[in-house]
């Protein structure tokens, strides 16, 4: 049992991490640029799909990661210049709508380019096998190496954001973008900044995560919904909101999943909780938002 | 009362309600039933947008999870069938009334937030609401069911294609009829008001959330009406039906039609329903390569979609008559 809770208590950390991921990114496009971008989950995808391909043509895992970062990230710019940049100074609906449009097209053109069929990624032998983080629990190095990876970057962004002048520019942006600008910042430059390590961010995520899951058609969305709920409970532009409403929700989820059934068990029959526990698990997150919504409506961190 | 005015605008509606009955006596002189097949889909679907526009068009209120109140409805239908019930009489109010509570919760902690917040956030209460879906081993869980029986109202039939047709219709005007008394009065100018200048509604006393919780119970009563006869429309009920991809059709929907016009989201669910049917006929699996774009031209360059044609019409009249 011990053994399990310490695994999933892992996992979890992973799912908050993996969140974090995209919802650091999207939570500043959010705050600075006051945009709502429903397509930052087709840079996740695009991310998992391009390691697919680089790590095939390169015969390398360690170069096809590196490649299809750095090409997510020239495709994260190349969509804010062409596309997503028009949309700055339009209302919310526009918005919704553009990155809707863009997210159909996205998820089609994967399946035209890569097939309809879900595609998995394999890992080197040194990189898929076990060891043990405590006497007696082994666990997968590469979900191990993943963790350490998204937790520098974590930090990194946290040093970013906190003590460089840039950080000082985006944290002035989030708070008032007219004043920054007012100060003679170019505030474009900064968009296009702040957009493109968001979209590296997800593209990271996404090529990180595709080798321990399925890479599909709409793989982002699901987990762009959960990066919304991450961002309300956070707080629009709260980097630390983020982090730690990440952080939280992926254990709740994990380990949710692990313990409702059984809890389940404890109030009702075990028939009905084996049919309850599952679908409370998957609607927990929500529900925790929700409960966050009455309290705080403009999440954690957020400024009211 | 006035008469209406002879605009282009009034032409085309009049036309268009009138094509759309006159579809039956189409459907049974020539035996092409497909076409009032494919058009009762566009109804149910005009009735939900139309509910959307309520809120999004005259309140300003992005909701990115409305197909929530489509599920809903359908899935009262869908399970009073399953437990042998197929009177549309207590059906249609289940239904209707289900969904305006549910929309009364989750207006009750949306509407708190505003801007990005609240597009969130209603899709995520949507996405809950799958996810629960998903989760109703006994009826489905993520395949869904077929709905056992269609629904009979008296001595309306709803298996019968004629009759869900006519039945959906009359559904339909009511809809606009309703909902053109809501927005011209006192209640719709208030909610109208907020979306322009929320601050000064509230210097001049009313209470703005109040306002909008009730416009957003409506529209979610009135858009479980449009899932009851979905899932008669369908003979089917799933989650799939409340996916966020369904909310985002609604979306452009009311757009393609016009957010400014009361019978905009109508003609946008004419068309959307037509060009989907088109475009996946001939393009197969890949037309969404051609719809996805159309939809980022239609945000980026016609925003007032098929308003700004007959507004453009209308003022070239206006200018040959001065």
């Amino acid at each position: 049992m011990s053994t399990l809770l310490i695994e999933n208590t892992l996992h979890g950390i992973q799912l908050g991490l993996l969140l974090f991921l995209l919802a650091a990114g999207l939570t500043l496009v959010f705050g600075i640029m006051d945009m709502v971008n429903l397509a930052h989950g087709s840079l996740y995808m695009i991310g998992a799909y391009f390691a697919v391909t680089l790590i095939k043509t390169t015969d390398s895992f360690v170069l096809g990661v590196i490649l299809a970062f750095a090409a997510t990230l020239v495709f994260g710019i190349v969509l804010e210049r062409f596309v997503l940049s028009s949309l700055y100074a339009r209302d919310h609906l526009d918005q919704v709508l553009a990155t809707f449009g863009l997210i159909l097209f996205f998820n089609k053109l994967v399946q035209v380019i890569w097939g309809p069929a879900g595609l998995s990624i394999a890992l080197p032998p040194w990189l898929a096998q076990k060891i043990e983080i405590l006497p007696g629990v082994p666990y997968p190095l590469y979900r191990l190496v993943i963790t350490l990876v998204s937790l520098a970057v974590a930090g990194g962004l946290w040093f970013l954001i906190t003590r460089t002048r840039t950080g000082m520019l985006i944290r002035a942006g989030a708070s008032n973008r007219k004043m920054v600008s007012a100060l003679g910042v170019d505030i474009k430059w900064l968009f296009t900044l702040v957009f493109g390590l968001g979209a590296g961010l997800a593209g990271l995520a996404g090529v990180m995560y595709a080798p321990i899951s399925t890479v599909y058609s709409g793989m982002g969305e699901e987990v762009l919904i959960q990066a919304f709920v991450v961002i309300v409970i956070g707080g629009i532009g709260s980097i630390r909101g983020a982090f730690i409403a990440s952080l939280g929700l992926g254990l709740i989820d994990t380990l949710g999943r692990l313990f409702l059934v059984d809890l389940c068990k404890l109030v009702m029959a075990a028939s009905a909780a084996s049919t309850v526990g599952p679908a409370l698990a998957s609607m927990l997150i929500y529900l925790i938002m929700a409960g966050v919504l009455v309290w705080r409506p403009t999440g954690l961190f957020g400024r009211s | 009362m006035r008469a209406p005015e002879l605009t282009v605008r009034n032409i085309v509606n009049a036309l268009l309600i009138l094509g759309l009955a006159l579809v039956p006596v189409y459907a049974w002189a020539t035996g092409n039933v497909f076409v009032m097949t494919l058009l009762t889909r566009a109804l149910v679907y005009a009735i939900a947008a139309m509910s959307l526009n309520l809120i999004m068009g005259y309140g300003g209120l992005v909701s990115f999870g409305h197909a929530l109140f489509i599920g809903i409805g359908a899935y009262a239908v869908g399970i009073m069938a399953f437990h042998g019930n197929a009177n549309g009489l207590l059906q249609f109010p289940l239904a209707i009334g289900v969904s305006a509570l549910f929309a009364m919760l989750v207006g009750a902690l949306s509407l708190r937030t505003r801007g990005v917040y609240f597009i969130m956030i209603t899709l995520a209460f949507a996405q809950m609401v799958y996810f629960a879906g998903v989760g109703l081993e006994a009826y489905g869980a993520d395949d869904g069911m077929p709905l056992k029986r269609r629904s009979t109202l008296g001595p309306i039939d709803l298996a019968d294609r004629t009759q869900l047709y006519l039945f959906s219709l009359a559904a339909l005007l009511g809809t606009v009829w309703l909902i053109g008394r809501i927005v011209n009065s006192r209640f719709g100018m208030v909610i109208r008001g907020a979306k322009s200048n929320e601050v000064r509604m509230l210097a001049l006393g009313f209470p703005v959330f109040r306002y909008r919780l009730t416009a957003f119970t409506i529209a979610g009563a009135i858009c479980g009406l449009a899932g009851g006869l979905m899932a008669n429309q369908a003979g089917f009920v799933s989650p799939a039906m409340m996916h966020w991809v369904q909310s985002g059709d609604l979306i452009v929907m009311v757009v393609v039609g016009g957010i400014q016009s009361l019978l905009g989201p109508v003609y946008g669910a004419v068309t959307f329903i037509v060009v989907e049917h088109f475009l996946s006929t001939w393009m197969k699996e890949t037309w969404q390569l051609v719809f996805g774009p159309l939809i980022i031209l239609l945000a980026l360059f016609a925003r007032n979609g098929l308003d700004d044609l007959f507004a453009l019409l209308d003022k070239r009249e206006a200018g040959r008559d001065g």
